[in-house]
C-alpha cells in the first residue's frame, strides 16, 4: 500500500512538473539565437570582410557557433576583441598575426575628375555611401562611409583613395597621461 | 589683483577671426560669403538645430576668409572660423530693441535670445534660449543666478556687477518673466562686497521683492552649478539629472547682462568681459573684448608680458587650458586668460598613488577618485561609469590636494573623451547595420522581382507559343486548301489546254486504216 502510494505522488509531482516545464517552453520560448545579436552589436559594422567572412553577422554567427576566433576583425581591433571575449566569457586572445594592425578610423574618397562612372563601386559598397549613375560622375557619401574599402579592388581606373578620417576639437580624445608606476630610484 | 582698476573696452583689433563653433550643441550655417561686408551686429550663421547658437559680426568689415584657424581648444586643433577686416566704422545693422518685452510671449522671447547668440557666458557656452525652455513638465521655482566666480584669480563677473548692476538686475527680471519662475537668487562669494553692494542698490531703485541677493562663502569651486545649488538650497540634483528636475536654474550674471542688451538694445553677443591676469601679465585688469579678438592682441593692451611669463593659460588655475600660442582668438566661454611665471606643475614628479584617500575628502561631487584614477588609468570604461564618472565636474581639487601629484583630471577627461568616443562609434555602427541590413533587403526585394518578372516573361512566351502553335493547325488548314485550290486550277487549266486535235475525229474506216499504217510504219522506222 505505501509503496502504491510513493509511486502515484512521484507520478503526480512527475506530471506537474512535466506540465510547468512544458508550459515555460511554449511562454519563454527565443526566436533565434540572441547571442548572434549581441555579438553583432559589438562588431564595428564596417562589412568589410577583412575577417575572412562576408560582413560582420556572418562572422558574428561564426563566433556563436565556435567555426571562427575572436580575434580577426581589424577595423575592431583589441578593444572590440576585448569585449568579445568579456561577452563569451573566454580568454582574451592577441589579434591574429594578419589582422594586428591597429585601426585607424578610414574613409574614401573619389577622385572626381578620373571617375568613368562605371558604378562598379556603387554595387560593391555595403551601406550605399557611394552616390552616382551610370556614366555620371560619383561620389562617397563621407558620414556613411565605413572604411571598409570594399570599393576599391572594382575601380578599373584607381580613383579611390583612402584618407584617414579628420579629428575635430569636438571628436578629439585626451591622451592618457603618462603613468609612474615605480617610485624614482626604486 | 585684476580689481584695482575698471572694466577697459580693448580697442578695435584690425582683424576678428571668429570660430563658427563656440558653444555645444550642432554647427550653426554660414549666411555670408568672402568678400562680403559685414556690419556689427549682422548674423554671420543661423542655428539649423535646436541646440545651437548664431555668430554675429563683432564690428563692420569685409569677409576676408571663411578657413580654419587654430582653435582656443586645449588639443590646438583647427576649426572653421569667419574672418572680418574691419573697416573702422563701427557701423550698426540694423537692430530691433523690444520696447516692452512683458507683451511678449516666452516663446518669442526666447527665440530673441537665441537668434542674440547668447550662451552661458560662465564657461560652458550652453546656449541660453535652450536652457530657458524647460518645458511644461517641469515648473521652474528658482532661478539661481551664479555670481561667485568659478575660480580664484577670476574676477570679471565681479567687475560686471560692480559696473552693470542694473544690467544684471534687468537681465535677471527679464529671465525670471521668461520663465515664469517665483524668485530668483543672486549668489554672490562674500569676498565681494562692492559688487553685493552695487547690487543692492540696483534693487533698491527697482523694488523687486523677488531678487534676493545672498552672501555665500568664497570655497572653491562653489561657483559649480550643482555646488552652488547645494549651498543654496540645500537639494541635491540627481546624479543623472539636471537642475530643472529639481525646478531651478542657474545663470552666470554675464549671461543676465547678456540678454538685457539683446532684449533692450537688440544686440546679440558680440563681446564680453575677460580678466586678463596672472604673475606673467603686466597689467592685470578686465577687458571688454570683441568676440574673435586675438589673444595675443588683449594681452598687448595689459602691457604685454612680464619677462619671466611661461605659460597662457585659457580659463582659470584649476580647470584652464593650457595654449601653446597665443593667436588665437577669444571666444564666448573665455572667461579668463591667465598667465603664469611658472609652468604647471613644474618640478613635480607624478609618483605612485598611496591611498591616502585625501582626494575622497576634498571631492565636491562626493566621488571616489582614487577609484576613478584606477579604472580610468587601467581602461576599465565600464566601472569607471559605475564610480560615475559623468558627476566629476573637473574642478581639479582632487589633483590639487594629491601628495604624488598625480595629474587626475587628465585621467577622468581621458576616460569620458574615449567613452564619447566609443559612445559615437556604437552609434556610428549601428547606422551602418541599419544601411548594410536595408541595402541587403532591397537587394532581396530587387532579385526576387527580377525572377518574379523573369517568370512571368518566360510564361508569357510559353503562352504565346502554345497559342501560336494552337492557331497554325487552325490557320494552315485555309492556306493549305488554298494552295490545293490553285493546284487544282492548275490542273484544271493544264487539264483543259491539253485538247486533243480534233482533226482524227469522224474517220473513215479507210482513212483509220491509213492512219495506222502510217503509225505502223513509224513504229517501224523507230525501232530500225
Amino acid at each position: 500500500m505505501s509503496i502504491l502510494s510513493a509511486i502515484i505522488t512521484l507520478s503526480l509531482i512527475a506530471g506537474l512538473f512535466g506540465l510547468i516545464l512544458g508550459y515555460a517552453s511554449i511562454k519563454f520560448h527565443v526566436e533565434g539565437d540572441p547571442v548572434v545579436d549581441k555579438i553583432d552589436a559589438i562588431l564595428p559594422q564596417t562589412q568589410c570582410g577583412q575577417c575572412s567572412f562576408p560582413g560582420c553577422r556572418p562572422y558574428a554567427e561564426a563566433i556563436a557557433s565556435g567555426e571562427a576566433p575572436i580575434n580577426q576583425c581589424p577595423p575592431g581591433g583589441e578593444a572590440t576583441m576585448l569585449a568579445l571575449a568579456d561577452l563569451l566569457g573566454v580568454e582574451p586572445i592577441a589579434l591574429s598575426e594578419e589582422h594586428a594592425d591597429e585601426p585607424v578610423k578610414t574613409v574614401v574618397t573619389i577622385d572626381e575628375t578620373t571617375c568613368i562612372g562605371c558604378t562598379l563601386c556603387i554595387q560593391a559598397c555595403p551601406v550605399d555611401a557611394i552616390l552616382g549613375a551610370a556614366k555620371q560622375m560619383h561620389t562617397i557619401i563621407e558620414s556613411e562611409c565605413t572604411g571598409c574599402n570594399l570599393c576599391i579592388p572594382p575601380c578599373p581606373v584607381d580613383c579611390i583613395a583612402i584618407v584617414p578620417v579628420k579629428i575635430e576639437p569636438d571628436t578629439w580624445r585626451w591622451p592618457l597621461p603618462e603613468q609612474a608606476h615605480t617610485a624614482p630610484g626604486a | 589683483m585684476s580689481t584695482a582698476s575698471p572694466i577697459r573696452r580693448a580697442s578695435l583689433p584690425e582683424q576678428l577671426i571668429i570660430p563658427l563653433h563656440q558653444h555645444i550643441g550642432e554647427n550653426s550655417e554660414i549666411l555670408v560669403t568672402k568678400g562680403e561686408r559685414v556690419l556689427k551686429g549682422q548674423p554671420l550663421t543661423v542655428a539649423k538645430a535646436y541646440v545651437s547658437a548664431p555668430i554675429h559680426a563683432p564690428s563692420s568689415g569685409i569677409v576676408t576668409d571663411i578657413a580654419e584657424y587654430p582653435a582656443p581648444h586645449p588639443s590646438g586643433l583647427s576649426t572653421l572660423c569667419i574672418v572680418i577686416k574691419t573697416d573702422g566704422e563701427n557701423e550698426w545693422a540694423d537692430l530691433e530693441p523690444v520696447s516692452n518685452y512683458r507683451d511678449l510671449s516666452t516663446a518669442e522671447l526666447r527665440n530673441i535670445i537665441r537668434h542674440a547668440g547668447i550662451v552661458g557666458l560662465g564657461g560652458a557656452a550652453f546656449p541660453t534660449a535652450v536652457k530657458l525652455n524647460p518645458g511644461p513638465d517641469h515648473p521652474i521655482d528658482t532661478v539661481i543666478i551664479n555670481a561667485a566666480e568659478c575660480e580664484p584669480y577670476i574676477s570679471c563677473d565681479d567687475m560686471l556687477m560692480r559696473e552693470r548692476a542694473d544690467e544684471v538686475i534687468s537681465g535677471i527680471e527679464i529671465i525670471l518673466h521668461t520663465l515664469g519662475a517665483k524668485k530668483a537668487l543672486i549668489a554672490i562669494e562674500n569676498n565681494k562686497p562692492e559688487a553685493a553692494e552695487a547690487l543692492q542698490k540696483s534693487l533698491g531703485r527697482t523694488a523687486n521683492e523677488n531678487i534676493h541677493v545672498v552672501a555665500i562663502p568664497t570655497i572653491y569651486p562653489t561657483g559649480g552649478e550643482k555646488q552652488l545649488i547645494k549651498v543654496l538650497t540645500n537639494k541635491e540634483v540627481p546624479s543623472d539629472g539636471l537642475p530643472i528636475d529639481i525646478g531651478i536654474v542657474v545663470q552666470n550674471v554675464g549671461t543676465t547682462a547678456a540678454i538685457h542688451r539683446a532684449i533692450h538694445f537688440g544686440e546679440p553677443l558680440i563681446s564680453r568681459i575677460i580678466t586678463v591676469t596672472g604673475n606673467g601679465i603686466k597689467q592685470p585688469q578686465n577687458m571688454d573684448v570683441l568676440i574673435g579678438t586675438s589673444m595675443a592682441e588683449v594681452i598687448q593692451q595689459c602691457g604685454g608680458y612680464t619677462e619671466n611669463a611661461k605659460q597662457l593659460i585659457m580659463g582659470g588655475p584649476m580647470m584652464g587650458f593650457s595654449m601653446h600660442t597665443d593667436h588665437l582668438p577669444i571666444i564666448k566661454g573665455c572667461n579668463c586668460l591667465l598667465v603664469e611665471t611658472t609652468e604647471q606643475r613644474q618640478g613635480m614628479q607624478t609618483m605612485p598613488c598611496i591611498r591616502c584617500g585625501e582626494c575622497t575628502r576634498v571631492c565636491p561631487a562626493n566621488l571616489l577618485p582614487q577609484q576613478l584614477y584606477w579604472h580610468a588609468s587601467s581602461r576599465n570604461f565600464d566601472q569607471v561609469q559605475d564610480y560615475h564618472l559623468f558627476d566629476c565636474i573637473e574642478c581639479g581639487c582632487c589633483a590639487h590636494v594629491c601628495p604624488s601629484h598625480i595629474p587626475l583630471v587628465q585621467y577622468y577627461r581621458f576616460a569620458k573623451t574615449e567613452i564619447w568616443n566609443q559612445e559615437r562609434d556604437r552609434k556610428k555602427s549601428d547606422h551602418a547595420r541599419v544601411r548594410h541590413d536595408f541595402r541587403q533587403a532591397r537587394l532581396d526585394r530587387e532579385k526576387r522581382e527580377r525572377d518574379e518578372r523573369l517568370r512571368k516573361k518566360k510564361e508569357m512566351l510559353e503562352k504565346k507559343k502554345q497559342e501560336e502553335s494552337q492557331a497554325s493547325t487552325a490557320e494552315i488548314d485555309p492556306k493549305k486548301a488554298a494552295i490545293n485550290a490553285a493546284l487544282e486550277r492548275v490542273k484544271m487549266k493544264k487539264a483543259s489546254t491539253t485538247v486533243t486535235p480534233k482533226n482524227t475525229n469522224n474517220l473513215t474506216e479507210e482513212q483509220q486504216k491509213k492512219i495506222d499504217e502510217v503509225d505502223k510504219q513509224r513504229q517501224a522506222s523507230k525501232t530500225k
